[in-house]
């Protein structure tokens, strides 16, 4: 029996580039009997470019999402991508009062708007925390990891409805709750630079480069993350940022889900952490947490 | 790794003083009518400035942007590299105590920018930009397959990165994605992508 029913918006970046986490959560939401529901011919959210040139644009793209995701029965959705997450809860906020609008592209009101879930948050809740400690079978014992937020899924507040906007818990929650232990950290929801790592990869490499140094020096193995922009960043580009930065940070970047199915043994793990560019094996080795069969 | 722009900061510095002479009100409203940005109750505290995380590539501060519409001053704030170089974490906006859309306000002075036809002084983030909305455009989905290689040619990257002999790193970059399989996928258009085609109107090129 399913005991969630959810529309599910992956957003363009989880079809392409970060493949591993739309797998991941696929995967672990299969196993936890979760059954989601890709919203009907979806459209790109416009992200940062649509809204930093193109506000009306930004608004009627995902206005016309909405208008999709109101064909389908669900009443709640979940976004795993942070950037489409605050693009559509910055849309359901100012669509009403906007006057430029498109009347096509009004997001329909009659059925009221379905609840945007993050997808961080969605796990974290009490309901989910059971269900995924009853499915745990390899607990992931003497993992030390950070967990890394990043800025759309918390900011700004008001948006993302986030109480604890300048210190979440909801990863380290999750992650405890899978026999890690999550390190407190400043740079929970510091900002990686996004997509400025294409038109200015030096601010990248600045940013990313605190972020590693600050996690070493709490101490902590591994840099848990639930934003496909922030793992690219994190991960792909790691190796040019220490070379920039003339040091070894040497950091595996997980995704929390990641991190679900490896605890709860789901099949597909290996497939989602051999995507990954900085070496994620070794650290489990070492921990004897990677036994595959 | 960066070293802060000091000529920049002292004319900066010149502006705001011959800016205290004339205050002009025109330019705040009409941002303003773009989007409710409550601009004009800020009170300098620069917590804005203080929690940016990208003030050492910035000319001018987040505070001193908020300053200078106040007091009209249109072109310093339409030239400024501030506005292209702003990551839009929201860190300003989620933090300012009169609730003034610091980062929204930057987006509405981009666009700004554009209609007025400024010179931009950070072209390849703007690139970056049309480059993107062309591409969801074309696909009603952004697809990173035709997207970065557009975005290189574009941007004049690949031209630079030819002419130097810079491309070694990206070649051995772009066949370790290849081999990680993250590059194997193939464009979807949607359905509905003649309305995409008519909200993206403008962004043909």
């Amino acid at each position: 029996m399913k005991i969630f029913e959810l529309a599910y918006y992956p957003g363009c970046s989880l079809q392409g580039t970060a493949k591993d986490y739309a797998e991941s959560i696929i995967g672990i939401c299969e196993s936890l009997d979760i059954q989601l529901t890709e919203v009907p011919d979806w459209n790109c959210c416009g992200a940062t470019a649509a809204h930093s040139i193109d506000r009306r644009a930004s608004l009627d793209l995902v206005g016309r999402i909405f208008r999709q995701a109101a064909q389908m029965p669900q009443s709640e959705m979940l976004v795993p991508c942070p950037m489409c997450f605050n693009r559509l809860k910055t849309a359901i906020l100012a669509q009403p009062f906007d006057q430029k609008t498109e009347d096509q592209y009004r997001i329909p009101m009659e059925k009221g708007f379905p609840k945007i879930w993050d997808t961080a948050n969605f796990f974290a809740t009490q309901q989910m925390m059971e269900t995924i400690s009853n499915k745990v079978q390899q607990p992931l014992k003497g993992l030390k990891v950070v967990c890394y937020y990043g800025c759309m899924a918390n900011r700004p507040s008001e948006i993302s409805d986030e109480t604890d906007f300048e210190n979440p818990q909801s990863l380290d929650r999750i992650v405890m709750n899978l026999g890690a232990t999550p390190i407190a950290w400043p740079f929970k929801t510091d900002c990686c630079g996004a997509t400025q790592v294409l038109s200015r990869p030096d601010i990248v490499s600045h940013l990313v480069g605190n972020l590693y140094d600050m996690a070493r020096r709490v101490g902590a193995q591994a840099v848990v993350v639930s934003c496909q922009m922030c793992h690219a960043n994190l991960d792909i580009y790691q190796e040019k940022i220490e070379a920039d930065w003339g040091r070894r940070f040497n950091l595996p970047i997980y995704y929390f889900s990641e991190l679900i199915g490896l605890a709860s043994n789901v099949s597909g793990v290996e497939k989602w952490l051999s995507s990954h560019l900085t070496d994620p094996f070794p650290l489990l080795r070492e921990l004897g947490l990677w036994n595959p069969t | 790794m960066i070293t802060k722009d000091y000529k920049r900061r002292e004319n900066k510095i010149e502006q705001m003083h011959q800016a205290t002479l004339h205050p002009n009100e025109i330019f705040l409203q009409q941002l303003e009518a773009d989007g409710k940005f409550d601009a004009d109750v800020c009170f300098q505290c620069r917590k804005c400035t203080n929690g940016c995380p990208v003030t050492f590539a910035m000319d001018l501060y987040p505070d001193e942007v908020i300053r200078l519409v106040i007091l009209g001053q249109r072109e310093a704030v339409l030239k400024c590299r501030t506005i292209w170089v702003c990551a839009a974490c929201e860190t300003c906006t989620a933090r300012c105590p009169n609730g003034v859309k610091i980062a929204e306000l930057m987006d509405a002075i981009k666009e700004r920018t554009l209609l007025e036809r400024v010179p931009v002084p950070q072209p390849q983030i703007l690139t970056l930009h049309r480059t993107f909305l062309k591409n969801v455009r074309k696909w009603g989905r952004a697809f990173e397959g035709t997207l970065l290689p557009a975005y290189l040619l574009r941007s004049g990257q690949f031209l630079h990165k030819w002419r130097e002999r810079l491309w070694g790193w990206d070649i051995k970059f772009g066949w370790r994605l290849l081999y990680r399989g993250r590059f194997f996928h193939f464009p979807k258009k949607i359905r509905g992508k003649k309305e995409i085609r008519n909200i993206l109107i403008h962004h043909k090129k």
